[in-house]
């Protein structure tokens, strides 16, 4: 549909268009993400033949203290007088052999079967019980995945330290002296200064949070649950077996899943959109012309933003609780003769997701206000009083003007709103801690999403493996709602103007 | 009788007045509340009224010297150690990895970002199982040592708003720099840090306040270390079913001693947390 078509849709027209886009760019997307990791892996393959190409030719042409560092690192530079460079390297080849042989290399060994030798309590000379110990399938897996990122970091060195000996040899061929410590230095204040910025970040999250990462991505293959417990008992490598489980095999994980599943969509949805819509209209009606005290309204509603949301969440779950201040006043006023289970009726689940609902729009009203408020303010004064000249109503120029502008503006922040509903841990765990309780349904209740319930299944049941599964399975879901999203949102940008 | 367009805009108005305040009121009533019960003089927790009879300072008092079951202010003290360290450390981490992204072209830059994006896509309580057990290898775990590295390690990852900050900086200032012959260092803390002291400032409270409000990773570290709960876990504690009878006033002040601060704060920096939530937002 070319440009000039899309503008002279009406609002509703243009919204069941951007609908139509968004599913039928889905494919698009999805073939496009393919194709880029296609292309990744190919790209991959050819630079690894490069590298081997590279790697022979230089051994080739390259003089003795290339020819040398091959096996010995630092070796081209001890022979350019590089001493404390030289060290560094030969150190760090010493250090990774010791490495290997001392520690890593017995774990990487047991890496594939992640342990054979089950404790056991055996009797001693004397006929005593002894308890005897036998493989920690955790810690294999654990200093096994260490050990493998600790070998790629050592072949990242390896081809450094060839790299730094062709270069100093090329150097030196040119006539020229090769860089002294104190100049290497030097660059990493000046031209290399990214690698001193992003040193020591770069380490601390490739520790707590790549490894970690990769740690719960592979004991989502294994059977790493409440029966299978180290130190005495071992787990094994199950490949696919836990999401064949949770799909399809075990009846009470699948209706388990489908249930909280369907309950994580349904309120991502909800919460968003109810907080999202509400929000622009109190924000709208703040930012009325010709309104006083606008501060003092929008400080109230601020106030609410300011306070730490697990004191608030809290706080509401004892309102809301059976003796709670609510209750309190609904009966003081005569409404009710028994309290209300707000949160916690068991025969009526609807109730304990509708108050949620609830509670989050009060808390998620004032987020949007004041991610609006600006917006609203920046759309152009002259856009309405054309419109009030041309005799359009409050309501027309709301749904003509207004809200097509702020949908345009903000739709990579509704996106990250819903990802981030997907994830709401603290609404849920504080407000109803997953309740009412369900006895169909596996370590979870009602109100659970999927991230409570993952909580749940490794704190109160040690289910690491399902844990994991799980949160492989929510990446999934919101790394491709981001994918889809954003690439449309880009095809949106290039039309150009909002709508 | 035709109204004049001016009577209709008052009717209007009125009305919004009208809906506003009761909008404010039932957004500021809950908190009004816990302030008041914190102060309430009541013997029983679950009264009939809504408005206490007398009015009392003790559940502060209460708070800070019966220590027995809950100890508030070696929770209060953990929180502020916890805190301080991991503000110097996070944002030092922060504002270099920002600037990084932001000033420098290296080959590493775009592939860093989008592994930094990806990572922020799986749920951050994933990582929590296996930092957990790592901790425990290395003999930290449900230690606030631990939790110091941990919220350090972390916040790195949230560069995107001192990113769009230092972004904004006119480029013109580095080039200028560089002809003066400084060096990519000089300039990061002579020209552009001392620019940038909004975001410094805001970038310092905001990794102060994290530990104050986490109440995840705390809980998933410390599990029952009580001695190194902090704030957050005490007052989570002081909510469970059998306590909360006996200990609900003094979750209240505990509360509002929390709050307090942080809401100061965080009226003060409204600015320039607007500026982070629609900073991914297309300009119109």
């Amino acid at each position: 549909m070319n440009y000039i078509d899309y503008v002279q849709l009406n609002p509703f027209q243009k919204f069941v268009y951007k609908l139509k886009s968004f599913f039928m760019a889905i494919p698009g997307a999805l073939a496009g993400f393919f194709k880029a990791v296609g292309k990744a892996i190919v790209a991959f393959f050819v630079g690894i033949g490069n590298f081997f190409k590279d790697y022979a030719n230089n051994f080739a042409v390259g003089g003795l203290a290339t020819k040398l560092s091959y096996v010995i690192m630092g070796a081209g530079c001890f022979l350019n007088r590089q001493i404390i460079k030289g060290v560094l390297f030969l150190a760090m080849e010493v250090g990774f052999i010791a490495y290997m042989v001392g520690f890593g290399g017995g774990y990487l060994s047991q890496f594939g079967t992640l342990g054979t030798k089950e404790a056991y309590t055996g009797l001693d000379d004397f006929g005593m019980p002894v308890k005897v110990e036998g493989d920690n399938s955790m810690l294999i897996l654990l200093f096994g995945t260490l050990t493998l990122v600790i070998i790629v970091l050592f072949i990242y060195l390896y081809i450094l330290n060839i790299k730094v000996a062709v270069n100093n040899e090329k150097t030196v061929k040119a006539g020229n002296r090769p860089n002294t410590i104190l100049q290497d230095l030097k660059l990493l204040l000046d031209e290399k200064f990214h690698v001193t910025m992003l040193a020591v970040p770069t380490t601390l999250i490739s520790c707590f949070t790549i490894l970690p990462l990769i740690f719960m991505i592979l004991i989502a293959f294994t059977n790493f649950d409440h029966d299978h417990q180290p130190p005495n008992q071992l787990f094994k490598w199950v490949g696919f077996g836990n999401f064949g489980d949770i799909f399809i095999s075990n009846q009470l994980y699948a209706q388990t899943f489908g249930k909280i599943l369907g309950w994580t969509l349904i309120w991502a949805v909800v919460a968003t959109f109810s907080c999202y819509i509400l929000g622009v209209i109190v924000a709208l009606m703040i930012n009325k012309k010709g309104l006083k005290c606008k501060s003092i309204f929008r400080t109230c509603f601020v106030m609410a933003v300011a306070v730490p949301q697990f004191v608030t969440l809290l706080l509401m779950a004892q309102m809301l609780s059976q003796s709670g201040v609510v209750n309190v006043i609904l009966h003081n006023l005569g409404w009710v003769d028994q309290p209300i289970k707000f949160l916690t009726d068991t025969s009526n689940p609807t109730m304990a997701k509708i108050t949620i609902i609830i509670v989050n729009i009060w808390i998620g009203i004032p987020y949007t206000i004041l991610s609006t408020t600006g917006i609203l303010m920046n759309i152009p004064e002259d856009l309405y009083e054309s419109a009030r000249i041309d005799g359009a109503s409050p309501f027309v120029q709301f749904m003509k003007i207004t809200l097509p502008y702020l949908i345009f503006v903000t739709t990579p922040q509704l996106i990250s709103t819903f990802v981030g509903n997907i994830n709401n841990f603290n609404v849920i765990f504080l407000l109803s801690g997953g309740g009412p309780s369900n006895v169909h349904m596996y370590q979870a209740g009602e109100t659970d999403l999927l991230v409570t319930w993952l909580y749940k299944l490794t704190m109160n049941n040690n289910d690491n493996n399902l844990a994991a599964a799980i949160g492989i399975i929510v990446f999934i879901i919101c790394g491709t709602l981001s994918l889809i999203t954003f690439n449309n949102t880009k095809s949106v940008k290039d039309e150009g103007a909002f709508g | 009788m035709i109204k004049s367009y001016k009577a209709r805009r008052t009717v209007a108005n009125t009305l919004i007045y009208v809906i506003l305040t009761i909008l404010s009121i039932i957004w500021i009533l809950p908190l009004v509340w816990i302030v008041m019960t914190s102060f309430s003089g009541e013997e029983a927790t679950f009264i009939d009224h809504v408005i206490p009879t007398s009015w009392t300072f003790d559940h502060y008092i209460d708070l800070f010297t019966n220590t027995k079951v809950f100890d508030y202010p070696r929770a209060f003290l953990n929180t502020l150690i916890i805190s301080i360290f991991s503000c110097i450390i996070s944002t030092f981490s922060v504002l270099m990895v920002s600037y990084a992204f932001s000033r420098l072209r290296f080959k590493a830059r775009k592939p860093f970002m989008n592994v930094a994006m990806i990572l922020g896509m799986f749920p951050g309580f994933m990582t929590m199982i296996a930092i957990y057990y790592i901790l425990k290898v290395v003999g930290l775990s449900q230690n606030i040592v631990g939790l110091i590295i941990v919220y350090s390690a972390g916040a790195a990852l949230n560069y995107f708003i001192s990113k769009g900050f230092f972004d904004t900086v006119p480029k013109a200032l580095d080039e200028a720099a560089t002809i003066d012959g400084a060096t990519k260092n000089q300039i990061f803390w002579k020209i552009i840090l001392p620019m940038s002291k909004p975001i410094v400032v805001y970038t310092v409270l905001t990794t102060f306040i994290a530990p104050w409000t986490d109440f995840i990773l705390a809980k998933m570290l410390l599990r029952d270390a009580t001695d190194q709960y902090t704030v957050a876990l005490v007052l989570w504690n002081m909510t469970d079913k059998e306590k909360v009878d006996t200990f609900f006033y003094n979750f209240c002040a505990g509360a509002v001693i929390v709050a307090v601060p942080i809401t100061a704060l965080f009226l003060k920096m409204q600015k320039f947390y607007v500026e982070g939530i629609t900073g991914g937002a297309v300009k119109g």
